[in-house]
């Protein structure tokens, strides 16, 4: 899971939204740390599913050209307009100290777009400055301020990607401040007695930025979709109403910038970045505590399988396998973050079965049986001490109930098994048929589902299967490699997950 | 017996509110409350200054007490609450209106607002985090104390005299911050048994990220205020809320990851590889014997995932060994366990500290190319020595073990490391009685 070096959920977008959102047009393409698409569905925090191809330089349709060319050469029309009725830029040059500070700070906050805790967003400041920019030196000198996105320093970005997002910010910070002056809003430091007037005129230019930024955004990411598979851009508008409103919040910053600048000067303005970027470091050390943890259970549950040797990589696609199903019938992220940790750790208790009997040659004896049966009970007792969903245990202790009741530890039927052990164990018998076995090959991904519905109601939460066959058809099934390996010691004991090989007790006769 | 679980990470859940208070934080908690039942007094006789302000503060600390966090080491940290205690600290104007409250006002309405904040902590069956609150109490009050005579010295008037004023409080509130590093260092060293100069450095090294945040809105609080009133309190306690969440999510991750590797460690016991509670006593006294030599959280920590893991190789093997202890198996196959384990945990791509550590267990300290690094010396020496006591309090069975590492100390076991372990065994002795 961590391995494809994928940046958890949390590390992405940007609140002054930028044109990185669609799945093709990533930020950091190639190796190391990617910026993860906005489309990633449901709050996955180690993405396994959208492989991530390096391939930022897809092909752009005419429409999407077409639209580029709009936005930018509006942003241009503006410029010159503004230069035609003020050669000299009398308002933004006359301000040449505060013009330069604001973009230093429009570029420290648009070059690193701080992650923040919402899901996937995550939001750059950068709204804030250009909002402040608007009260301190008017329309046209926000347009500047916002126009050097253009030379923000961030790994990744195309020439086109710039000049799109520098024309975007533009725009949207000079129809801002012209509201801004239109309802009443003066230009230059506010004082003491600018305080509740400017308020009115400085919200609805911050809802114009902020609507603004996001249309020219929204069309952009309508021409040229996604490119995931699964993904065409439909998870943006899940999230956007929460991207607004956090970038809403953001442009009041704005206001509070431009506030301190007439008290303590640009000095005192740097200081309200300072809990931001706090913030921002913040997440990066979740961000990477949170590779880490992924990374480390993932090793220590292919420790735990090196003991029981066909079923290496096992925990791994179960876990991945239940997270699917959990997607599709619609969990919310943290449960399915959940799932994820209680399908990789399903069969950790299987250590405490002693490795004769794993890999025992023929039927087991009664004993043997109950030894095999008691691994979700031992499974538990290691991982009850984890500060879990309670959800995720009872996933782990009850992942090999049947529907029909005659299932282990517990005998439970239908309802009665939680929902996390009925998905699990959809997955983890689907996995199960699709690996090499000593006794057989591997099933194909067909026969498996065609098994699966066989056995949907007395085994298997019919449901479930049913949502899994559509998460499988949708975003395919990765099957263990390598042909059928037969053991040393010709060991022919079946899978205990093996739906078709049930485990028998040998008769003692 | 404090301290064994608690010693890094997160203490076990129910044990931190539990534990009774020990002698260095009794004493914190009475020099706080003397000072408060001055403060009080003083304010008392003297009446209370500009009410509305102090109100305005007070409700915003108290707020900011009620969203308490946890930081890393069991730590507790309360940013929005004391950015409302600092900013109330170095406030000079407000609307317009110079601010008046003398330092003893300040200690008075900051402690009102921190207890009305730990009542729901109380009522939620949550400790009140007396020593907490006292050492954030006196960080404040070093802030007021030096802030508040300076500001009826000079009072700022000009616009242009702002920039002394940011000066004053930056100077002032770093030396609040560092006044708090050093009771919360103080603490830790007669708690914990750790060395003042690393449980300094450890302190100032966790602190330093959300000390800048608060500082800095203290800083917004104060100047906003002149031109926004009382409204900034709300305003500026926006963004820290922002970096409290994302402290939030940091805490309870790396919280996670402990309890993960400390249950994924139990997978060779069940597994019948080695006795019960192995992995977890012997991961408590090699953090015992690190601090004890001076390694600092960092390195405890990666030492404790080493302990914690030392044994996984075990895994790998397709019999337990007889009994589970490696301090009887021979050379070879210790070799051969030690660098299973560090194969697995080199998996995980994250922990390279910890796979050198598990690597290098199964050397005698004294013979090799290069000696093996300290934790790993750790790690063999308390991994013996659980071998040998195991559960049991013994203190025969205790004395035996040490004396049987003391003797193998010219090539095998490095003497400062079992030094340090007679001491840590005794401590755990005289603490059980």
């Amino acid at each position: 899971m961590p391995s494809d070096g994928r940046a958890p959920a949390a590390e992405v977008t940007n609140a002054a939204p930028e044109w990185i959102r669609g799945g093709r047009w990533r930020a950091c393409a190639g190796t190391g740390r990617e910026q993860l698409a906005d489309g990633d569905p449901a709050g996955m925090v180690t993405g396994t599913e959208h492989r991530s191809a390096g391939e930022r330089t897809s092909k752009l349709s005419p429409g999407a050209w077409l639209y580029v060319g709009a936005v930018v050469a509006a942003a241009v029309a503006v410029l010159a307009q503004a230069l035609g009725a003020d050669p000299d830029l009398d308002g933004p040059v006359s301000q040449s100290w505060t013009m330069a500070v604001l973009v230093l700070l429009f570029l420290i906050c648009d070059s690193a777009p701080a992650a923040l805790a919402f899901g996937q967003s995550a939001w750059s400041p950068s709204s804030s400055v250009t909002l402040a920019a608007v009260v301190l030196v008017g329309p046209v000198g926000a347009l500047v301020v916002g126009a050097t996105a253009l030379f923000s320093v961030r790994r990744g970005l195309d020439l086109t990607q710039r000049v799109f997002n520098a024309s975007m910010y533009g725009l949207s910070a000079w129809a801002a401040g012209q509201v801004y002056l239109a309802l009443g809003g003066d230009v230059g430091p506010p004082s003491h007695g600018s305080f509740p007037a400017i308020i009115g005129p400085f919200a609805v230019a911050a809802v114009l930025h902020v609507l603004i930024n996001h249309a020219l955004l929204w069309g952009m990411l309508m021409l040229a979709p996604a490119s995931e598979p699964g993904q065409p851009g439909g998870a943006l508008q899940r999230y956007l109403p929460m991207l607004v409103l956090s970038d809403l919040g953001y442009a009041t910053l704005g206001l509070l910038i431009a506030a301190l600048w007439s008290v303590g000067g640009a000095f005192a303005a740097i200081l309200v970045l300072v809990p931001l970027f706090v913030a921002r470091w913040a997440i990066g050390q979740f961000a990477a505590q949170e590779r880490a943890y992924a990374s480390t259970m993932a090793a220590l549950c292919q420790a735990v399988e090196t003991k029981d040797w066909y079923t290496r990589g096992h925990s791994e696609r179960v876990s991945r396998g239940s997270a699917m199903i959990a997607r599709q019938v619609g969990m919310r992220g943290s449960r399915v973050e959940a799932i994820r940790y209680a399908g990789m750790l399903h069969d950790v208790g299987k250590l405490g079965v002693p490795t004769t009997v794993l890999q025992k040659n023929g039927a087991l004896t009664e004993e043997e049986l109950a030894a095999v049966q008691l691994h979700p009970m031992r499974g538990l007792a290691i991982v009850r001490e984890i500060g879990f969903l309670d959800e995720a245990l009872a996933g782990i202790m009850h992942h090999h109930e049947r529907m029909d009741g005659r299932g282990y530890p517990m005998g439970l039927a239908g309802d009665e098994i939680p929902e996390f052990a009925r998905v699990i164990a959809v997955a983890d018998a689907f996995d199960a048929m699709t690996s090499n076995r000593s006794y057989r090959g591997a099933r194909s991904i067909e026969e498996a589902i065609a098994d699966l519905r066989k056995w949907s109601g007395t085994q298997f939460d019919p449901a479930l299967v049913e949502a899994f066959v559509a998460a499988v058809q949708r975003e395919g099934w990765e099957q263990p490699p390598g042909a059928p390996v037969r053991p040393a010691g010709g060991v022919t004991v079946p899978d205990h997950d093996d739906p078709a090989a049930q485990l028998r007790v040998v008769d003692s006769k | 017996m404090k301290g064994t679980t608690a010693v890094i990470g997160e203490p076990a859940q129910g044990e931190s509110w539990q534990r009774a208070m020990d002698s260095g934080e009794l004493l914190l908690v009475a020099a706080a409350g003397m000072l408060v039942v001055a403060a009080v007094a003083q304010t008392a006789a003297a009446g209370l200054v500009q009410p509305r302000i102090a109100l305005a503060f007070g409700a915003l600390i108290s707020f900011g007490e009620v969203l308490r966090l946890s930081l890393e080491g069991g730590r507790e940290s309360a940013p929005i609450g004391s950015a409302g205690a600092f900013g109330y600290a170095v406030v000079l104007i407000v609307g317009g209106q110079p601010a008046l409250q003398p330092a003893l006002q300040v200690i008075a309405v900051v402690a009102a607002g921190m207890v009305l904040g730990a009542l729901p902590h109380l009522a939620a069956g949550r400790s009140a985090g007396l020593a907490g609150m006292a050492s954030r109490l006196i960080g404040v009050a070093v802030v007021a104390a030096l802030f508040r005579p300076l500001s009826t010295i000079v009072p700022i008037t000009r616009p242009r005299d702002w920039g002394l004023a940011l000066a004053g409080m930056a100077a002032v509130l770093v030396a609040g911050w560092l006044a708090e590093c050093l009771i919360g260092a103080l603490i830790s060293a007669d708690a914990l048994r750790a060395r003042f100069r690393v449980a300094l450095w450890d302190e100032m090294r966790v602190q330093l990220p959300l000390g800048a945040a608060v500082a800095a809105t203290a800083i917004l609080i104060a100047f906003a205020a002149d031109m926004m009133g009382l409204v900034a309190l709300g305003v500026f306690i926006a963004p820290l809320l922002v970096t409290q969440m994302a402290f939030r999510r940091y805490a309870v991750i790396r919280a996670t990851y402990l309890q993960t590797v400390r249950a994924l460690a139990r997978v060779t016991e069940v597994g019948g590889y080695v006795e019960d509670g192995h992995a977890r006593r012997v991961g408590r006294l090699a953090v015992l014997v690190g601090r004890e030599l001076g390694m600092s959280e960092p390195e405890l920590l990666e030492l404790e995932y080493a302990a914690l893991m030392h044994d996984i190789g075990q895994l790998s093997l397709r019999d337990p060994i007889p009994g589970g202890a490696t301090v009887l198996a021979s050379p070879e196959q210790q070799r051969r366990i030690a660098e299973l384990g560090a194969c697995v945990i080199d998996q995980a791509g994250v922990l390279d500290g910890v796979a050198e550590i598990v690597r290098y267990q199964s050397l005698p300290w004294r013979g090799q190319e290069r000696d093996p690094p300290v934790g790993s010396r750790i790690i063999r020496a308390a991994n013996a020595f659980d071998d040998l006591v195991g559960a049991s309090t013994e203190t025969s069975r205790t004395m035996a073990a040490l004396e049987w590492l003391r003797l193998d100390t010219a090539t095998e076991y490095d003497p400062r490391v079992v030094e340090a372990l007679a001491k840590v065994a005794g401590r755990r002795y005289r603490g059980r009685r």
